[in-house]
């Protein structure tokens, strides 16, 4: 840790600042939080504070208004399938490119690098088409091979730059015991990549629930709807009504928050990981 | 690695499912739009090939110019005020030792934070009667006495800012990360030679985070592209196309008016830009520049 005596001294005016823009950072999702069990009359007393009484029965009732029993399972399914679908081809793709080397890698390297910078919008309109040629428009499935495909460049090249730190003696033992390609990628390779498996996992899962755009476009009826695009009509349904639209807003925030304070490492550094070159 | 060198084709099975469902999913619709916009087709019928014609209308079209405008000063706003304020907080952040971990899960929750929930957070706050508006006109302050979003001189710069509240954290994370590796001694040395907090920044740590700045930099022009969530959620690019952007331009082209050609080509000037700007920083780079 870089934190030596020479700068100590000016610790204090350092924390005022940064106690501010902490504050501008979480105050505003505290003031959610409030709001999501202040009772609605409330509201016109007391916008912003802290309720006088709490009151946890906004959750059952947004809950109930916005038929969440199917909307969380919407969201659990495309989560679920789209972290399962692209674990599955970004470990196979990550194994190879990190210790099989194939001939001409470079080539798909550099395919799955130019995917990430293309604009989504570039493509949306054929898919949205093309899909609907395939009637994969309005189910999930269609949704989550979407997802799959949009993660897979980013998750490849997290466990591919994990799995090249593996020893290659381990493989190459492996290989002289007689173990084909395929025992050596599900009995060594994916054991050892546990941790970046779940960090993946976490990357993905955290991307397909808040995702909007082809949530919006590619899901049309509300039944199959996930939670962002739900909680998007749910705030113009219950325009005025603060207290169902917290509670709502608040319920699609509690997994992530309870799962950041498990992972914080993970997510903060998966998250960055694209941003930073190795 | 050579222990599989002999059967290199099994090394593409392994490969094969990532690059088949990219190029179903993204690769192939998107060779579909470049070709899609020299064409004037509605989603239906006959596709008429006409050449450059979208592209000449698009430059005719004062709504797109609008946009693309938009687009470059939400560019310049998110190079200017997040970076510095990310930059001000990861150094303050490498010079205390108590409540580190604190201040920086602080600053990045609201990126793990979907954009619909942030800008619902902010749509209320933003409120004139019932969030700020109203605290502020109780202690007699007239400010926000309408919604910024809903303002034409205001709602770009409202929609950025949301965007940029619940961005910035992310940029203190990546600068830290770049802090961290700076070493000390060169601050000890600065000391010795009676260096002010403000000369060590600009001539020690901004020259030893270049790299990622660099880098950070490119981030920002390529993901101000595509951006759509918060505009699309909080002004729908209204009122008045004040807060149009190109990525909204595009949507309400190929899902409200089904202008296949036309939307393809705003597509395609978008991937033009991206791949423009990606290799700018790639030949900087071959030309020794350190990033």
């Amino acid at each position: 840790m870089l934190v030596s005596n020479f700068r100590r001294k000016e610790a204090i005016p350092n924390h005022f600042i940064l106690i501010l823009f902490a504050l501008l950072a979480v105050l505003p999702i505290l003031v959610l939080f409030f709001n999501s069990i202040k009772p609605f009359s409330e509201f016109g007393l007391n916008p912003l504070g802290p309720p006088s009484e709490i009151r946890l029965q906004n959750f059952p009732d947004a809950w109930i208004a916005g038929e969440y029993t199917k909307i969380f399972f919407n969201s659990a399914k495309l989560v679920f399938g789209s972290v399962l679908l692209c674990l599955a081809v970004s470990l196979l793709a990550g194994f190879s490119l990190a210790k099989l080397n194939p001939k001409g890698s470079t080539v798909i390297a550099i395919y799955l690098l130019v995917g990430i910078s293309i604009p989504a919008q570039l493509y949306i309109l054929p898919l949205f088409l093309l899909w609907k040629e395939l009637s994969l428009l309005n189910t999930h499935v269609g949704l989550i091979i979407i997802y799959s495909a949009l993660n897979a460049p980013f998750a490849t090249f997290l466990i591919r730059s994990y799995m090249i730190r593996l020893p290659d003696e381990l493989f190459d033992a492996a290989k002289l015991d007689g173990a084909n390609t395929f025992q050596i990628f599900f009995r060594i390779a994916l054991p050892l990549s546990w941790p970046v498996i779940l960090t993946a996992g976490l990357i993905i899962g955290l991307a397909v629930w808040n995702e909007f755009l082809f949530a919006l476009t590619f899901i049309t009826d509300p039944n199959f709807k996930p939670m962002a695009t739900i909680l998007f009509s749910f705030q113009a349904r219950f325009e005025n009504n603060y207290a169902l639209q917290s509670a709502a807003a608040i319920m699609m925030v509690a997994p992530i928050a309870v799962l950041f304070m498990l992972f914080q490492r993970r997510f903060i550094s998966g998250l960055t990981s694209g941003g930073l070159k190795e | 690695m050579n222990f599989l060198s002999k059967k290199s084709y099994i090394a593409w099975y392994f490969v094969i499912p990532v690059v088949f469902i990219h190029l179903f999913v993204i690769g192939i619709p998107s060779i579909l739009s470049l070709a899609l916009c020299l064409t004037d087709w509605s989603g239906l019928g006959k596709i008429n090939y006409v050449g450059f014609e979208n592209f000449i209308e698009l430059f005719d079209d004062r709504y797109f110019k609008k946009a693309i405008f938009h687009n470059i000063l939400w560019t310049i706003i998110f190079l200017t005020v997040p970076v510095c304020i990310a930059l001000m907080c990861a150094y303050l952040l490498t010079g205390i030792k108590r409540g580190q971990m604190f201040y920086r899960l602080a600053f990045f929750f609201p990126y793990m934070l979907a954009s619909v929930v942030n800008c619902q957070i902010w749509k209320y706050l933003f409120h004139p009667i019932h969030g700020l508006g109203g605290f502020f006109e109780s202690i007699g302050i007239e400010a926000l006495a309408s919604s910024p979003f809903t303002t034409k001189e205001t709602s770009l710069y409202a929609a950025a800012f949301v965007d940029g509240w619940h961005f910035w954290g992310f940029l203190v994370v990546i600068y830290l990360t770049g802090m961290y590796q700076v070493d000390n001694h060169l601050y000890e040395a600065a000391d010795i030679e009676g260096a002010s907090k403000f000369q060590k920044f600009r001539y020690i740590t901004l020259p030893m985070i270049r790299p990622i700045f660099i880098f950070s930099l490119m981030i920002i022009i390529i993901w101000s592209v595509p951006v759509f969530d918060y505009v699309y959620i909080l002004t729908g690019g209204g009122p008045a196309y004040s807060s149009e952007v190109v990525a909204n331009y595009l949507y309400t082209h190929a899902f409200v008016r089904f202008n296949v050609g036309y939307a393809s080509a705003v597509g395609t000037l978008m991937f033009i830009y991206v791949i423009f700007i990606v290799g700018i920083f790639g030949l900087l780079r071959k030309l020794g520049w350190e990033i």
